[in-house]
């Protein structure tokens, strides 16, 4: 009787560990709201056939609302998610503070070697891979090819800002609600100051010198303000002070723009038939130069990480290796068509043949390859990053430098006074930093 | 003549007061037709009334890309809950404000009412800490907890003034009556206080409702409700004036409606004792 | 009749209310205090230590304090002058018997039920914007130039969304209180032949008194923290345009992660909170005794 009893209580405790081996581990991945991560969220029927004991909880929330929401989980410990979207700027940042996890022992499968140099380079610290990217952008010019037509003007492939200039003229008739160009204007260092930041090394101005004195008292961020503010104020939309990304691109997509200097990740959407007027009269080209070496181009990949606090990191490894591996992007491909492959991460993808019929595929390609983060503008500095200078300073002081551009866009102060302001808010924060003794 | 004069009276203030309520509307009369519009046809210039591509694809993506019954679920719970409790901690100390009253009940009012002016932002670190410690992150408890600590002061002073409206006359003579204090309570001042209980009770649902900081803070997935759901249609990349106006009129509507059938409560209950 | 007793009871029943606003106050606002003293910058964690007043020193000595606060300011007063103004015309309007009023009244209060974020959204996308919004095509109907509310104006923008969303709160408020007006006092003085500016201004005005003080203290207590409507339109901006104390705090605590700074800025919030509510209860806070 207790023999009986004993082996029924035993097989119950087998029986209770193998629902244990064989229940499911729930993972948390936080992610942004863009095209591409809201696509992945239909297509997971593909990862739970073949991982059927992970599920997946997904937090998908506006850009801004999920870096404050990760950063806070992360910086406190939190461990409220396993996965999470994070960009070029915060990996560097983070990894460093050891907050990350490394990803240098996924599959062989995953292939690391096929990820595009310059993208594996700004997820790298000391020889860790710290986020697996999942999609990744540069910058380029998008234009109107019927309006350029029309003014009798062609866009070379790698124009300069007296091109980008001249047929910003040409194309503008207000009367019309035409705009020749459309640029960011809205405040915050991945707004504005992405964009300035990125014009800016292509005419030799630079954040910090060596010594991280700051730069905006020198004559080519003048230059660069100057001409900023001359293009948009004479060919811009009215109000562009308060243009994002997503802003000028709905512009864009109502026609209302000749040209528009923005993420590679935007061609997909402007030749987008469903949603754009202008789908079959759009071209790209290399984003604009000065002669000086440097093109206006800047570098970004979203990609997943995986917080130390977490305590489902093989999930999490496995979930990672699906969603950025060639398979996915062949996934993709297969249910959407190839022009919606999450782009800019892997080599292969660009030998593709079948990839390289999407009209923007090549021009991507070279806008990432020609952005260095480590040497991003003419003369030295002593940060990382393209429009971004990855310190964590970097955040606060993006914010207050856009934010006085934004106003000098708005007419609220002139180049000079604006120039001055940065510069002495700058040097306070850097001199409070740390920085500058 | 005077009828006259009273009835094109009548007309206007019938023209004026519709024409005021209608414009005060619009706004949210906009967003639901917007709802109802393809993205193309929601940013067309000029706005298009009639001509526009109507179509419910926007309801079904919002529907299809989120879990929203957990959403609005989570809603309910919280904002419901917090009301409730926050009603249980609120009826028995507005009960004696109101009927036993000292010297300092108004400085006491006021006192709670001044521990609202703690800017939310100011306080986010040291709160996220206190929720992460005891594991109320992401839990609908600690949402409960939050916005019940939040909304109590106002409940408070609501049902102080109404209680200071019943007689305490009639509450003497229930005593005289000898009316147990059970008594007293079930069968003198729940029928008297009921309104006035059940328009606090609204007020508070909507407050807590539409709070938008700290549901978004500290939730993630579990206890997540609709101004989480908002944001995760705001402002991403391509035109989305239409979805994003569908997800907002999915987040008001259960409210919008269950204010409507209660408005009348609401018109006639939201006194703060500013009735004398 | 209040014997000691039941002094004691009601103390009783008083007591958990108190007791828990006396937590919720005392925990998060010692914290505060203790951070406010402190470097502590979320993003570099290895840099912390005492700096003395140095973060409130750097909230006097920013170039957009004394704007943020006139901001603040200028935001819960413009907000109160309209929501107080056009709540009693429109309480008196639709107190008025009129055809279909409890459905119009639904009408009127409906703001009051849309989210902040969502209402500011469609104030933001739908009405103001430079471009798409109906009020552009309203102007280019007219063959007028577009008015660029959030560039141009965009402290007056964020009073008008933040008035549309607490117009149904202050009209209601002052509904109730008309309802409770009698109306023989007013036919009365209709028959002594005063006129409609008379009646308002010698009857129905005094008798709103409470209400509008009320409307006033509590509005003014909600929006003092407001920042939400200003981060979904103008982000403060154009530059600290409309930057008020409230959103000078989010920037530090959201984009610069500074959360010793955050909480000096929170520390400063709430003494003008209290400064405003001395005020507040100096100049109205006999209205409420009556």
């Amino acid at each position: 009787m207790t023999r009986t009893l004993r082996a029924l209580l035993g097989a119950c405790a087998v029986g209770a560990l193998s629902t244990a081996a064989m229940a499911e581990t729930t993972i948390t991945v936080a992610t942004v709201n863009n095209g591409d991560m809201v696509r992945m969220q239909g297509l997971m029927d593909d990862f739970y056939a073949k991982h059927p004991d992970i599920k997946v909880e997904w937090v998908t929330l506006e850009e801004n609302v999920l870096r404050q929401n990760v950063t806070t989980d992360i910086a406190t410990g939190g461990g409220q998610y396993d996965v999470i979207t994070i960009g070029t700027y915060e990996v560097p940042i983070w990894g460093r503070q050891g907050w990350l996890v490394s990803l240098n022992d996924l599959p062989a499968e995953y292939d690391v070697d096929d990820l595009l140099p310059a993208i594996r380079g700004g997820l790298t610290v000391d020889g860790n891979l710290y986020a697996a990217p999942f999609y990744g952008e540069s910058s380029m010019v998008m234009y109107r090819t019927d309006l350029m037509e029309a003014a009798g003007l062609t866009m070379p492939d790698a124009p300069t800002w007296a091109d980008i200039e001249k047929a910003a003229a040409a194309m503008t008739d207000k009367s019309k609600e035409q705009y020749g160009i459309c640029l960011r204007g809205k405040a915050g260092w991945g707004e504005n100051m992405a964009f300035l930041t990125a014009m800016s090394n292509s005419f030799g101005a630079r954040w910090f010198d060596e010594n991280w004195m700051p730069q905006f008292d020198q004559p080519e961020w003048k230059a660069t303000l100057d001409f900023y503010l001359n293009l948009m104020n004479n060919y811009g939309p009215p109000g562009a002070s308060n243009n994002g990304f997503n802003e000028n691109l709905t512009l864009f997509q109502q026609g209302k723009c000749g040209m528009w200097i923005d993420a590679t990740v935007a061609a997909s959407f402007v030749t987008n038939p469903n949603d754009s007027s202008v789908a079959d009269k759009v071209g790209f080209a290399l984003a604009p130069d000065n002669g000086l070496g440097k093109r206006a181009n800047w570098l970004w990949a979203w990609s997943l990480a995986i917080p130390s606090s977490s305590d489902a990191q093989d999930a999490a490894k496995t979930f990672i290796n699906w969603a950025t591996n060639k398979d996915y992007l062949a996934l993709v491909a297969s249910k959407e068509g190839w022009a919606n492959v999450p782009p800019g991460t892997r080599t292969s993808l660009y030998e593709n043949p079948e990839y390289a019929k999407v009209p923007f595929a090549k021009m991507t390609l070279d806008s990432i390859n020609a952005a260095d983060p480590n040497n991003p503008t003419v003369k030295p500095v002593p940060y990382v990053g393209v429009q971004f200078v990855a310190i964590p300073e970097f955040q606060g002081i993006g914010t207050t430098v856009g934010e006085i551009f934004s106003a000098a866009l708005a007419g609220q102060k002139t180049a000079d006074q604006a120039l001055a302001e940065a510069q002495a808010a700058v040097l306070e924060e850097m001199k409070a930093s740390g920085y500058i003794q | 003549m005077a009828r006259a004069h009273s009835t094109r009276r009548k007309v206007v203030t019938t023209i004026a007061a519709w024409g005021v309520a209608l414009t005060i509307f619009f706004p949210v009369l906009w967003m639901i037709l917007t709802s109802f519009k393809t993205e193309a046809s929601a940013v067309a210039m000029p706005p298009q009334f009639l001509s526009a591509d109507w179509t419910l694809e926007n309801y079904a993506t919002v529907w299809a890309r989120s879990d929203y019954p957990r959403f609005f679920w989570n809603s309910v719970v919280i904002a419901v809950g917090s009301t409730l409790l926050g009603l249980a901690v609120a009826i028995p100390a507005a009960w004696a404000m109101a009927f036993v009253p000292g010297r300092r009940t108004r400085d006491l009012l006021m006192w709670m009412l001044s521990t609202k002016m703690m800017p939310a932002v100011a306080v986010m670190i040291p709160l996220y800490l206190l929720f992460l410690r005891f594991g109320l992150l992401d839990t609908r408890i600690g949402l409960v907890l939050v916005l019940m600590l939040m909304n109590l002061p106002i409940i408070v002073w609501m049902l102080y003034t109404y209680f200071k409206e019943i007689p305490g006359e009639i509450l003497e003579a229930a005593r005289m009556d000898g009316a147990s204090l059970w008594n007293e309570i079930v069968y003198v001042l729940t029928p008297m206080a009921l309104p006035g209980i059940a328009s606090t009770m609204l007020l508070n649902i909507i407050l807590a409702w539409n709070e938008a900081f700290w549901t978004i803070v500290l939730t993630t997935t579990k206890a997540a409700p609709l101004s989480a759901f908002i944001a995760s249609f705001s402002a991403p990349q391509g035109l989305f004036y239409a979805k994003l106006s569908a997800a907002s009129a999915m987040a008001i509507l259960p409210i919008l409606i269950m204010g409507w059938f209660s408005q009348k409560q609401l018109v006639r209950g939201l006194t703060f004792g500013a009735v004398k | 009749m209040s014997t000691r007793s039941s002094r004691l009871a009601a103390r009783g029943m008083v007591a958990p209310s108190v007791v828990l606003l006396l937590i919720w106050m005392v925990i998060p606002l010692s914290m505060t205090l203790y951070y406010s003293f402190r470097l502590y910058r979320l993003l570099s964690p290895d840099r912390t230590g005492w700096v003395g007043f140095n973060n409130y020193l750097w909230f006097f000595n920013a170039p957009e304090f004394w704007q943020a606060l006139f901001n603040t300011l200028a935001l819960v007063g413009g907000v109160l002058l309209v929501t107080v103004t056009l709540g009693v015309l429109i309480a008196l309007l639709i107190d008025q018997p009129v055809k279909g009023q409890s459905f119009l009244r639904i009408l009127v209060i409906a703001p009051f039920f849309v989210m902040p974020p969502v209402a500011a959204s469609i104030w933001e996308n739908l009405f103001m914007h430079p471009q798409n919004g109906l009020f552009a095509a309203l102007a280019r109907g007219f063959g007028m130039q577009p008015i660029l509310f959030l560039e141009q104006y965009p402290m007056w923008s964020i009073i008008g969304i933040v008035s549309w969303e607490w117009l149904p709160f202050a009209t209601l408020i002052l509904l109730t209180a008309l309802q409770s007006l009698s109306s023989e006092q007013l036919e009365a003085a209709e028959m002594d032949g005063a006129g409609a500016f008379a009646r308002f201004r010698y009857i129905i005005l005094p008798h709103l008194t409470r209400a509008i003080t009320v409307v006033i203290l509590i509005q003014t207590i909600f929006l003092l923290g407001i920042f939400g409507e200003i981060f979904t339109t103008t982000q403060g901006g154009p530059g600290s345009a409309s930057t008020t104390l409230p959103y000078m705090i989010f920037k530090q605590a959201i984009a610069a992660k500074d959360i010793g700074r955050a909480a000096a800025g929170g520390i400063i919030a709430v003494i003008l909170a209290n400064i405003v509510a001395y005020f507040l209860m100096r100049g109205l806070g006999r209205n409420l005794d009556a």
